[in-house]
């Protein structure tokens, strides 16, 4: 059986990685093959490194706050280079009424504060799309 | 429009789907392979190898750089070692290349080794095919970090780049077989440290009674501090020049391709054993005996060499 490939990212200007790189961790411990791009990624550098590495999973970690604008875009950025088949999530301090919104922008699912990884690591299983 | 189509168009997501495919031995990407091979051989391939944290991903940001400052198409492919027990891997080489994602002039792939021990992948040589023929001038080729006999990379680069660093140890250390002779190109990173000149000379020595006619150079670099990498930029093109010169870049890479060629064969008789369901039941029975010394395993590997007869 192929290894799941996720990209563990933090987009924009937010120097706490304790979270993603527990995440990446975990995720590795799961048998899966994590690409990890480290701080202070711009959106156009997640998008290029997730299409380069043709990942089945792209997993933000963003505790600055910016999740209303960065998250979104790059959601656009996927569509505007025709990839609908990446999964797109993300985890962090992000404040429950923002989810649904973020959602209908192109969040697949949102992970906050306290969720278990295997929660994490089963989500990212059942709902890769290839 | 087919893969291959939209890779030679330079479609960069065809190109990341093929190196999957590669890694993933999905069925038919032989014959995909097959097609695209008589396109390939126009990139030059540079091996980047050395112990862990020695600063291969760094250096190889800065050498890539400076070849795109040349506007060359740049592939870089960066391997990491796989859990013997998972399977996972923390592919962490872009770490050290965050600005080379913004140009669209390279590509950078990473992969896990996949339980492969020379310091590669299995999919390591198809990749470079695919990058070739997706227009990679230059390819890098960094290997997971290397102790002392990882010495694959020199069959699949035509220039492999040996990263030192001082405090490793002694001149005996410099005179033992293994990695210290399949360096075309020595960089001795992290300059600035103490012990880095004694490093240079200890390895300078041991080159010193080398009898081939190319001598190794050998530079003190900085990658994080980006000293010296034009010089390590320079060593590298006369190693390709030399090779040109002294028409020895065919007979090179013939010697690569025959263990390309080897490990193919190894490759599918291995998929051929333990592809099948009732020869992994046996493979497991034998090895049950044997733990238990109710068999012995030379005895237990001609039971499965008759398999391949069948």
């Amino acid at each position: 059986m192929r290894p799941i490939r996720v990209l563990v990212a933090k987009p924009g200007l937010d120097g706490h990685d304790r979270g993603a790189k527990v995440i990446a961790r975990a995720l590795r411990d799961a048998g899966m093959e994590v690409i990890y791009t480290g701080l202070r990624q711009t959106v156009n550098q997640i998008v290029n490194a997730a299409i380069q590495e043709d990942v089945d999973c792209i997993a933000v970690s963003i505790l600055s706050g910016a999740h209303e604008t960065l998250l979104p875009k790059i959601a656009n950025l996927l569509k505007e280079e025709g990839v609908d088949d990446i999964l797109f999530i993300a985890g962090g301090v992000i404040p429950e009424d923002d989810i649904p919104s973020l959602k209908e922008r192109g969040v697949a699912e949102i992970f906050t504060p306290g969720t278990p990884t295997t929660v994490t690591i089963d989500y990212i299983k059942e709902n890769i799309r290839r | 429009m087919t893969l291959i189509k939209r890779l030679l168009d330079g479609d960069k997501r065809a190109c990341a789907r093929l190196i999957s495919q590669v890694e993933n031995n999905v069925q038919g990407i032989n014959e995909k392979l097959k097609e695209i091979y008589p396109m390939s051989g126009g990139a030059y391939v540079i091996g980047i190898t050395g112990p862990p944290g020695s600063g291969k991903s760094t250096l190889t940001d800065k050498l890539v750089k400076l070849f795109r400052k040349e506007g060359k198409k740049v592939g870089v492919i960066a391997v990491d070692p796989t859990s013997p027990f998972t399977g996972g891997s923390i592919l962490g080489d872009r770490v050290r290349m965050n600005d080379l994602s913004n140009d669209s002039g390279v590509f950078i792939r990473s992969m896990g080794a996949r339980g492969h021990l020379g310091g590669l992948s299995d999919a390591t040589s198809a990749a470079i095919t695919i990058l070739d023929v997706y227009g990679c001038e230059y390819i890098f080729l960094e290997t997971v970090g290397v102790g002392q006999s990882e010495v694959e990379v020199m069959k699949s680069a035509d220039t492999t780049v040996m990263v030192m660093v001082p405090g490793l140890g002694d001149d005996i250390q410099a005179i033992k077989a293994g990695i210290m002779e399949i360096g075309d190109v020595f960089a001795i990173n992290k300059a600035d440290l103490d012990g880095a000149k004694r490093t240079k000379r200890e390895i300078d020595m041991m080159l010193d009674f080398s009898e081939k006619s190319w001598r190794p150079p050998v530079t003190l670099v900085s990658a994080l501090k980006d000293e010296n990498i034009d010089v390590l930029k320079e060593d590298i093109l006369k190693h390709c020049d030399y090779l040109k010169v002294h028409n020895l870049y065919h007979t090179e890479r013939k010697n690569n391709v025959k263990s390309e060629i080897l490990s193919l064969v190894i490759k599918e008789v291995k998929n051929k054993i333990i592809g099948k369901e009732e020869n992994n039941k046996l493979l497991e029975e034998l090895s049950r005996k044997v733990a238990i010394r109710e068999a012995d395993p030379y005895t237990a590997s001609e039971t499965i060499m008759e398999l391949l007869k069948k």
